[in-house]
């Protein structure tokens, strides 16, 4: 296996686009990503799509032809990859793979969902093809309700608050304030969270993240040819994924994820590095409970006390760790497929010190951590500055 | 459906664990266990629950409702609606009972799905 770089990386911005197709979308964040990385079309070999429900959502399926003709680029390989919401995770994860191992030198490799062409009880179910139908949505589930009876446990068993949870919240819209990708550039409260109404307790509105349409990419390159193309290419230290059940019933426990816990351990284990050596970290806080769990089972901090550092501010922007600098799934929003694609582009953007106001200052290694469901998939990258 | 109408599940007569929903195959013995179907407990308690205010589609005249995981007498857990079951009584730990009820109507269709629920007892 062979060093892997990211050379270019390209968002649209995230939001309720009622102007731009699916399609537009893809060709947005791509051609960002590639002006970035001044590669030029015919250099890139393949094409790595994530996204979640095109087929619910627009229609649409065989997206892997429909990436590569929107871009110009046939007749190279290009394919689709789904695993719910870290469908973004594991598409980078293909594409790593791909120059890795030695099959391609460049590829490209995106993320993309379009999310407001159908009602918002649509999307809900699509999005609940997440979970297991059978044995949780089929029964009067909701994704709020799962990820709740996980917050009510962790509540139960560590004595986590509503309070805690909210302050995940209020951070995470503070850092999105500077984040011009951002689909919520507005700051929150403590209160305005704590007002803002049971969606399934403990979770209220503003412990969610929106529905969104959005779309990111990154260009990959072998590392040893990197800096043909940049200065400062992004080099990918650790790329880890595992699986647990379906269904959250079925889990050991309901107080993190075990898919998180096995990914970060084989991340830091590729790397030969520790949590503590992460300056910046892109978690997936689908809910506020989400990154409290994220933050313990990535090795930060112990099984327990994510709710503490949330509060104590630890997670801040420029404080212990900084977690979520582009607002997280919470406030710069969640096109489901392209989010792990996001992550990476918000990584890569803080590693080159190119993140403006929220910019982290001390910022040479980072994270991304993408969740597929209430936790079935877990993806873990580690990047560090290549130059 | 025995398994959505009498939590019908299974059992490995190698290692004696118990799984619901049904498995094929025991996933800690693999092809050295012997799976057979097995009655899951009636009874059991609430393991962590959630009250629902923003429903799905089918289940529009039920909201507000409670949604627990139940972890049964065998320490089998499954995600089960708690139904009949006044709001002060729903907490972790209170012990629960299955029952059999409507779960989801299909608007378009007339459809209607049966199977378990849980309430809490005592």
């Amino acid at each position: 296996m062979r060093n892997v770089s990211i050379i270019g990386a390209g968002l649209t911005p995230f939001g309720e686009r009622w102007d731009t197709s699916f399609r537009e979308l893809v060709y947005e964040a791509a051609t960002a990503a590639i002006a970035d990385s001044k590669v030029e079309g015919k250099d890139i070999q393949a094409i790595y799509g994530g996204t979640m429900a095109p087929g619910r959502l627009i229609g649409q399926e065989h997206i892997g032809a429909l990436i590569a003709d929107q871009l110009g680029l046939n007749p190279i390989p290009s394919v689709r990859l789904e695993a719910a919401c870290a469908s973004g995770g594991v598409a980078l994860r293909q594409a790593y793979l791909s120059v890795a191992s030695g099959a391609h030198d460049i590829v490209a490799v995106g993320g993309v969902e379009k999310m407001t062409e159908v009602s918002t009880e649509e999307v809900s179910t699509a999005l609940g093809g997440a979970g297991d139908q059978e044995w949780e949505l089929f029964l009067g589930a909701t994704f709020p309700a799962i990820y709740a009876l996980m917050a009510r446990r962790h509540m139960h068993e560590f004595g986590t608050t509503e309070e805690q949870l909210a302050l995940c919240s209020v951070k995470n819209h503070a850092n999105a304030v500077h984040n011009p990708f951002a689909q919520y550039r507005n700051a929150v409260s403590v209160e305005d969270v704590m007002d803002s109404g049971y969606i399934a307790s403990p979770l209220k509105l503003l412990d969610c993240s929106p529905i969104t349409d959005g779309a990111a990419a990154l260009i990959l390159c072998a590392s040893e040819k990197a800096k043909h193309y940049t200065d400062t290419p992004v080099e990918i230290l650790a790329s880890a994924q595992a699986s647990d059940t379906l269904a959250l019933a079925n889990r050991r426990t309901l107080t993190g994820l075990d898919a998180t816990v096995v990914a970060a351990k084989e991340a830091f284990k590729q790397a030969r590095l520790q949590p503590k050596d992460i300056h910046v970290a892109e978690v997936h806080d689908c809910f506020s409970i989400a990154e409290v769990m994220a933050i313990e089972d990535l090795g930060f901090y112990a099984k327990g006390k994510g709710g503490k550092a949330v509060q104590d501010g630890e997670t801040q922007l420029n404080s212990k760790l900084s977690v979520n600098t582009s607002g997280g799934l919470k406030a710069c929003g969640h096109p489901v497929g392209a989010t792990g694609i996001k992550q990476a582009a918000e990584v890569t953007w803080q590693l080159q010190q190119k993140a403006g106001k929220r910019q982290v200052s001390t910022c040479d290694i980072g994270l991304t951590h993408n969740v597929g469901g209430s936790g079935a998939t877990a993806v873990v990258h580690l990047f560090k500055r290549g130059d | 459906m025995p398994e959505r109408y009498r939590l019908v599940g299974s059992k490995c007569l190698t290692c004696h664990s118990e799984f619901f929903p049904q498995r094929k195959f025991c996933p800690h013995c693999r092809r050295k266990g012997k799976i057979v179907k097995h009655d899951m407990p009636t009874e059991g308690k609430i393991f962590s629950f959630t009250e629902v205010s923003s429903g799905p589609e089918g289940f529009e005249h039920q909201t507000p409702y409670f949604m627990a995981i139940v972890e049964l007498k065998n320490g089998v857990r499954l995600m089960s609606q708690l139904v009949d079951s006044p709001k002060g009584t729903v907490k972790i730990g209170a012990p629960v009972q299955l029952v059999f009820r409507r779960i989801a109507e299909d608007e378009h269709e007339g459809a209607i799905a049966y199977g378990y629920k849980f309430k809490v007892v005592g």
